[in-house]
């Protein structure tokens, strides 16, 4: 079974980060934080499916999708939308 | 030095984002100085700041890092400076700067300074937006858990700078555990690599060994040294890194539960209703056209009427000059030789000025951070990052800052990439040649209200960005990728701008243009000053015997014989030889032997151009004409007819848009990228397509 990743979520919808593709995800994403339990928000999307613009806990950032894709989030999403 | 005692270095030290430089400027005003870490191009800012009376510390703001493991240049020198017990830069004390609103994040960075174990005081900064967001800090709890000083600061309004001085004076060294002991989860792991890198502390250690493939300044014997013990050791140093953030944010995460109250969640409202306009995907892409039109006809429109001043000014002086000293080689030295050039520089300045306000008010609002946001799937198509806009933007002005701020792409290959077309983006000195030109060959007419002059040159910036990007989707399919690019932006929160950031950093900028470039440009100015007034032989020296015997003489008035000799004179001179060697090669792209040399002493810069062409066509002759008077004077030898015809001004700039032209910036690109193969490959490239563009552009239209 394949579990929902942060960039399964459209615009305005919210996850929590359930684990994290350690072997390719860079350590310095969770260096700045992105680490289990993190809650995430997706706040826009770029033109062209270009990167993904998060809320992630008190700040926000920007990655590119494949980025986006190694962070699996709980089954739970609320819809805030 | 106040009383014979060294004054204190204090390093500040903090996420980016988190009001830094703001404090910085707070600390020492007036009193900084920008320069490069030896060796590299990363920037280095430091100044004096005055702590009480008798007290004076030298501050040194460091690059903004999210982490002291090392991903980039720029965080190397934070490593370096923090670390190396020999670091001309090593601190007495620690300033770890934080953003109040984010402290999780801000805190993970800090805890990691304060296992450096140096005397150390955290700074909350942006108190103000604190308070607005409704969330408490409970200083004394921090303080308590850390064993630090915490100061809280706004530094946009000075506002708690003299309390952060009076802690800086009253630091002591205290001894602490660490945060995390690197001792107990890999014993004798760090102090055995300790001992290798000669530090002093075990956290030290442990964040090189993390980083040995990345790191760039190791000797090869300390890395061959450290995989070794790393294998000998069974130490996975990314699953140890992993250990050792999760357990530093859970540590971060305990005490902010109990420090920090946040009320229910007030988003930042404004910003967040901003972002929705200025992030989306039509209304964002219109703005960000829309802000790169304003900004090519600010350069082209504003700045002329300074320019003109400037122009006007240089030239009374000279004209004054000649009249009141004693005609001679030293009057001809600095009415015709210096003061031509010394013009030649100030008079970019105005546009210098204007560029950089727009690109720091663009990188102090925080807009900066949207435009690689929206622009990184159109450059990725490209081969470039979307971080790869800002050198390009940065390009407009001068390739030197802008293949220096490609530092902060961690992908190797677009940073390769990046590096090797921003030359093709239109620089400010670019722009004077481009103007000349324009003024020459395209007539001042309005089509709907907007000036021809000022779409053409339009037209020659988006040449430029398109030839770039071009070039940069051929490279990227001829060098084979090496890793995975990441991308990685914070999108901080906009912010007004601070008036005095914004001054202080085009001040900055254009100090370091006029003593950079400016010192070339006067050089070069005076050098072809120097040898079109001398010549090899008697015809420079005797031509008005040599003219005599060429020319019946009895046609012409005193003053047509003077021009006449002054041109045969300026054909024989050493500057003359020159240009005539090389007009075989140039003659098919309609350029005369003038413009040879005007292209050759463009290699040092190639605003050059203009003043070579002032200083040619100013030799012997004594009215100040302004360079596109005396040049659209220029006649044809043959025809008799105007030389700067349209093909010949068409060819011209087309050369001047693709040649790799600068010193400069094959320097830098060298300094850049560690090799002279890629600069050299660079001017090889550039120049050749410029030639063969210039001579199908010349062959069309003539």
């Amino acid at each position: 079974m394949r579990f929902k990743s942060a960039a399964d979520l459209r615009v305005g919808e919210r996850g929590v980060i359930r684990e994290l593709s350690l072997d390719e995800l860079p350590v310095k994403l969770l260096e700045m934080g992105c680490l289990p339990g993190t809650e995430l928000e997706v706040k826009h999307v770029a033109p062209f499916n270009g990167p993904i613009y998060f809320r992630m806990a008190d700040y926000h950032l920007a990655i590119r999708r494949e980025l986006a894709r190694l962070i699996l989030l709980e089954d739970s999403v609320e819809d805030v939308a | 030095m106040i009383g014979g005692r060294k004054a204190l270095k204090v390093a500040l030290v903090g996420n980016p984002n988190t009001g830094k430089s703001s404090l910085f400027n707070a600390l020492t005003g007036l009193n900084q100085k920008v320069s490069n870490y030896p060796g590299i191009t990363v920037e280095k800012k430091s100044g004096f700041s005055k702590l009480d009376q008798r007290s004076i510390a030298e501050m040194v703001d460091l690059p903004g890092t999210y982490s002291l493991h090392p991903s980039s240049i720029d965080e190397e020198v934070v490593l370096r400076t923090l670390t190396e017990p020999d670091n001309p830069d090593r601190p007495d004390a620690i300033v770890a700067v934080a953003d109040a609103t984010n402290l999780k994040r801000n805190l993970y960075l800090f805890t990691q300074v304060l296992d450096l174990g140096l005397p150390t005081i955290l700074v909350l900064n942006m108190v103000d937006q604190v308070q607005r967001k409704g969330i408490e800090i409970d200083v004394e709890k921090l303080e308590e858990a850390f064993g630090v000083k915490v100061v809280l600061v706004n530094a946009r309004r000075g506002e708690g700078i003299n309390v952060l001085k009076q802690s800086i004076l009253e630091l002591s060294h205290e001894l602490r555990a660490p945060v995390f002991d690197i001792r107990k989860d890999a014993p004798n792991y760090a102090e055995s690599a300790r001992k290798i890198l000669n530090l002093n502390g075990d956290y030290a250690a442990w964040l090189i060994a993390s980083q040995v493939s990345e790191l760039s300044y190791l000797s090869a014997s300390e890395k061959d040294q450290l995989e070794q013990l790393t294998l000998r050791s069974e130490v996975d140093t990314k699953k140890l890194h992993i250990r050792e953030t999760i357990q530093r944010y859970k540590i971060v995460n305990d005490l902010l539960k109990e420090a920090v109250t946040v009320s229910p969640e007030k988003d930042r409202s404004w910003s967040g209703r901003l972002d929705r306009i200025i992030t989306h995907k039509v209304y964002g892409v219109l703005i960000l056209l829309g802000l790169l039109f304003l900004i090519f006809q600010a350069i082209f429109s504003w700045a002329e009427l300074p320019m003109n001043l400037i122009d006007t000014v240089f030239n009374e002086l000279s004209i004054w000059i000649k009249d009141t000293m004693e005609p001679g080689a030293l009057r001809a030295l600095i009415a015709d030789g210096i003061i031509p050039g010394i013009a030649g520089v100030v008079i970019f300045l105005p546009q210098i000025f204007i560029l950089f306000t727009f690109i720091t008010l663009m990188e102090e609002t925080g807009y900066m951070a949207r435009v690689v946001f929206l622009m990184d799937k159109l450059m990725k198509r490209f081969g470039l990052s979307g971080k790869s806009v800002v050198p390009l933007i940065s390009g407009t002005a001068c390739a030197i800052p802008a293949i220096m701020a490609t530092r902060n792409i961690e992908s190797w290959k677009e940073r390769l990439i990046t590096i090797f077309v921003t030359p093709f983006t239109t620089c400010s000195a670019r722009l004077p040649v481009y103007t000349v030109l324009i003024g020459l060959v395209i007539p001042s007419e309005k089509i709907m209200g907007i000036n021809l002059q000022g779409i053409v040159l339009m037209f020659m910036y988006l040449l430029g960005f398109g030839t770039a990007l071009g070039s940069a989707w051929l490279m990227s399919k001829m060098i084979p990728t090496r890793t995975a690019s990441h991308f990685i932006v914070e999108m901080p929160a906009y912010r007004v701008p601070l008036y005095k950031n914004v001054l202080l950093t085009i001040w900055g900028k254009g100090k370091s243009f006029v003593t950079n470039a400016g010192k070339i440009i006067i050089a070069i100015s005076i050098i072809l000053w120097v040898m079109a007034s001398n010549g090899p032989n008697e015809h420079f020296t005797e031509a008005e015997r040599f003219v005599a015997a060429e020319v019946d003489t009895t046609q012409l008035t005193p003053e047509e014989f003077a021009s006449v000799v002054d041109g045969y004179r300026l054909e024989h001179s050493y500057v003359g030889y020159l240009g005539q060697a090389i007009e075989p090669a140039i003659r098919p792209l309609g350029y005369d032997w003038k413009v040879g040399i005007a292209l050759i002493s463009s290699f040092a810069a190639r605003e050059v151009f203009v003043g070579t062409m002032a200083t040619i066509y100013n030799v012997g002759s004594e009215d100040e004409m302004t360079v596109m008077e005396q040049m659209a004077a220029e006649k044809n030898k043959e025809t008799g007819k105007p030389f700067f015809t349209f093909p010949v001004g068409m060819s011209l700039l087309m050369f001047y848009a693709f040649a790799m032209q600068c010193v400069s910036t094959f320097a830098i690109v060298k300094k850049e990228t560690n090799s002279w193969r890629w600069p050299i490959m660079q001017a090889v490239f550039m120049s050749g397509f410029a030639y063969v563009v210039s001579l199908i552009t010349f062959q069309l239209l003539s």
